[in-house]
């Protein structure tokens, strides 16, 4: 099956959902995929959630929207509800572990269905900081379709200022990415 | 035979286009002479733009012998911004009635105010909208007939007219020239107008002139009422001379060299 | 003399805003006018920290207004000079375009649509092709350039300048939200490399010489006393604009040999239409794809052959009829049944369009 990926991400604002759809796509360009991203913005997006769109294919990325991703990730209880509309019968759910009531109760049987504890990780182990990685991680992980190494790359070229001011920022984030690469990968791989 | 008493027209005057298409007694064929005898004074010809608005100002699209522009209603001064802002050696002379420069361009005059336009704006007030047949224009005085205030001006429905060199006055920086003449004084007008080009010249910052000028056709009145009109009724309105000269401070405010004021 | 913003070719992954940004200083635009609207607002952010690298200039103004006059000052004064642009806004760039077309001013307008009418959405739409296309108080003697991806909007934002100049009709690259937030991989190049050279900029005003003494002034007006003088100048215009229309029309096709359903889109849409035609031919389903690339003038001598051969069109937009009228009005007195999928202000998913062609034919 050629490559062909449609994920739809939401979160509150400031829980870094684009970050992760900017890096991922631009990895994913510099990997040689076709790759489109973008958000909502503005009006849409000021006090609301925010959604990112991310196709990744080997074909030119027809329209920039979709109506049902293969992935729907949602971080926060109101993302929950709102990417509904994203998620069909195929879609695989991921969440935050600490949504899982509302998610049955929003989904009820949603037969795809992956939880992940970022929020407890980052927040026990990490750094709330770094919650957004791990999703990036898991996201890699679930998909298959990139090299850690090629992610590696390009949380440096996002994060690279950062980096050189705190070399130990780098280790941070190269923990939470291989963190979440664990907790999607085995999911990818049953 | 020459005719002995011919009068002198400017050298900027395009002579072909002479007699010119104002109605008799109108006041802009003694405002553009007063330009047209500031510029021929600077020696400018050569390098000044100039840009007539829409209402009787546009008759003047083909007056001197300078490039011309005739834009739309209220828009002369963005087009001649806009030519300034790439061809700083040009001396752009914006030229456009009341209700160009204080309705329907109003905030194309405060935003080159405040911005500080290198920019020469002259404005004929004439208290009323001539082109379309004498309208209240922003200018009409307290009182005054005019076709949409057939019972005199009521301040209390329709405001207070406007003061547009004390506007620009009030929210341009330093280094703007701010003057209001009058028809009534050909003299000081050009010595005005002049000013306002040499502003512009010198690089201090906008230069905005209003020009008290007559409507007799659309006033309705001979000769003597509008000259009574314009020295009597028009300048207790509105008073004449200078409101800012380039250098000095802004009322009770810090001139220049404070955060803000652009520097020369 | 500064350096030249790209050299060569650069591939890049960027949002459209930023290629529209590149492609005028690949273009050597010489300042930008604007004034801040979603989702046009990135052009000038990124205009605003590259253009002073290279000697270029901006102004924001009071409105858009003010950006569609300062950017005919900026062409009266012999400078390539752009405006960027959307909804309300493009509603006030009208008056200075109606300018630009009587006095044939080359201006360069980007437009990013956003919902309509009124302030409605600052997400995507294509309801701004009519204002676009015919915006003024006149026959919309314009050149409307509808982009559907990154490399276009890079393309056509640099040809716009060229056709601008070249014909002297105000020019748009006709753009949408989603284009502009969205990114994708794009390669940006200095046009010398692709063999492109830029028409050159004469001014209108502040020419050499003294007005009157070493030449005649150039006095321009877009006033006229009489009936006739009127008539005259546009008859000399449209003449111009017709005998220009073979030379500037774009539009692009595939599939269309033996369709029995035609599907019509522009810009964004039309990259969905076409995956749709593409899937429809695997499941054998005979579809066809024509795209007008130009809006203004529209392709209708190419649409024309291609629609009396197909059994069925089908217009597809992000508006209500829009296009559908374009097309209807090419193809008066053509038998073929137009329909259309209309949906004003919302995206278009290739699936959607799939499903809108087998209602068709079923129907």
């Amino acid at each position: 099956m050629p490559l062909n990926i449609k994920i739809a991400l939401a979160g509150e604002g400031g829980q870094g959902v684009q970050s992760v759809a900017e890096i991922l796509t631009e990895a994913a360009y510099r990997a040689g995929h076709q790759a489109l991203y973008i958000p909502n913005f503005g009006v849409e997006q000021r006090g609301g959630v925010s959604v990112a769109f991310v196709q990744v294919s080997e074909q030119p990325v027809s329209a920039p929207k979709f109506t049902t991703g293969d992935i729907v990730v949602a971080l926060s209880y109101r993302a929950v509800e709102r990417v509904k509309q994203y998620t069909g019968a195929a879609t695989t759910l991921v969440y935050d572990a600490s949504l899982e009531e509302e998610v049955r109760e929003v989904y009820g049987d949603q037969p795809r269905k992956l939880a992940v504890p970022a929020l407890e990780i980052a927040q026990k182990e990490m750094h709330p900081r770094v919650f957004n990685v791990i999703i990036l991680g898991v996201l890699v992980g679930l998909t298959g379709f990139l090299k850690q190494q090629e992610v590696k790359e390009a949380l440096e070229r996002q994060f690279g200022h950062k980096f050189a001011r705190d070399p130990s920022l780098r280790d941070l984030n190269y923990r939470a990415l291989e963190r979440g690469y664990q907790l999607g990968s085995r999911r990818g791989a049953k | 035979m020459a005719l002995a008493a011919q009068p002198q027209m400017p050298r900027v005057w395009r002579a072909e286009t002479k007699p010119h298409k104002f109605c008799p007694g109108c006041g802009h064929g003694i405002i553009l002479k007063a330009l047209g005898e500031a510029i021929d004074a600077l020696g400018i010809q050569e390098r000044t733009i100039f840009g007539c608005d829409i209402g009787c100002s546009l008759l003047s699209w083909d007056f001197f012998n300078l490039d011309t522009i005739q834009t739309h209603h209220g828009r002369t001064t963005p087009v001649l911004v806009g030519i300034k802002r790439v061809r700083p050696e040009l001396v752009v002379v914006s030229y456009m009635g009341d209700g160009g420069a204080y309705a329907i361009g109003a905030q194309h005059l405060v935003s080159s105010a405040v911005r500080n336009d290198l920019v020469t704006i002259i404005v004929v007030n004439n208290t009323q909208y001539g082109m379309t047949g004498g309208q209240m224009a922003p200018t009409t005085l307290p009182g005054q007939k005019t076709e949409t205030t057939p019972y005199g001006r009521d301040v209390k429905l329709t405001g207070r007219p406007i003061l547009g060199p004390e506007l620009v006055a009030a929210v341009a920086p330093p280094g703007a020239y701010v003057a209001r003449g009058s028809i009534a004084n050909v003299v000081q007008l050009k010595n005005f107008i002049q000013k306002g080009l040499l502003n512009q010249i010198e690089g201090r910052g906008i230069a905005f002139i209003e020009a008290l000028s007559a409507c007799p056709t659309n006033w309705r009145t001979n000769a003597a009422e509008t000259w009574r009109f314009i020295e009597k009724e028009m300048a207790a309105y509105f008073p004449t001379g200078e409101l800012r000269t380039p250098g000095e401070a802004k009322n009770g405010q810090a001139g220049e060299g404070t955060p803000g004021a652009p520097e020369h | 003399m500064a350096a030249k913003p790209i050299e060569g070719e650069q591939r890049a992954f960027m949002t459209g805003n930023e290629v529209v940004a590149w492609a005028a200083l690949a273009a050597g635009a010489d300042i930008m006018y604007g004034y801040p609207i979603t989702p046009q607002n990135e052009i000038m952010h990124y205009w605003t920290r590259m253009a002073p690298r290279y000697d270029r200039g901006f102004l924001q103004t009071e409105d858009e207004i003010s950006a569609g006059f300062t950017t005919v000052g900026g062409v009266l004064a012999g400078k390539r000079a752009f405006t960027a642009t959307a909804g309300p806004g493009n509603v006030l760039m009208q008056e200075a375009m109606s300018m630009a077309e009587m006095m044939r001013l080359p201006t360069v307008v980007v437009v990013t649509q956003r919902g309509g009418p009124s302030t409605a959405t600052v997400i995507y739409s294509q309801q701004e092709l009519n204002l676009t296309c015919f915006g003024g108080n006149g026959e919309g003697l314009r050149i409307v350039y509808s982009t559907s991806s990154h490399q276009d909007l890079f393309n056509y934002t640099i040809k716009a300048f060229n056709t601008a100049w070249k014909y002297r009709f105000p020019t748009f690259v006709l753009g949408d939200g989603y284009q502009s937030k969205m990114r994708e991989p794009v390669t940006i190049y200095d046009p010398a490399t692709r063999g492109i050279v830029m028409e050159e900029c004469r001014p209108m005003v502040g020419l050499p010489g003294i007005a009157g003494i070493d030449r005649e002034p150039a006095h321009l007006r877009n006033t006229y006393n009489l009936e006739d003088e009127l008539y005259d100048r546009l008859t000399a215009s449209i003449k111009d604009y017709q005998a220009m229309i073979p030379e500037v029309v774009e539009w692009e096709a595939c599939a269309v040999d033996d369709d029995e359903i035609l599907v019509i889109a522009h810009g964004v849409v039309s990259r969905a239409a076409r995956a749709a035609v593409d899937s429809l031919r695997e499941a054998g389903i005979k579809a066809g794809y024509f795209r007008p690339i130009t809006l203004r003038p529209f392709p209708e001598e190419a649409l024309q052959p291609l629609a009396a051969r197909a059994q069925r069109i089908l217009v597809v937009e992000s508006a209500h009829g829009q296009l559908e009228r374009q097309v209807r009005a090419s193809l008066y007195g053509l038998e073929t049944p137009v329909s259309g999928y209309l949906r004003p202000g919302m995206g278009i998913t290739p699936e959607e369009i799939i499903g809108a062609v087998q209602q068709t034919l079923r129907s």
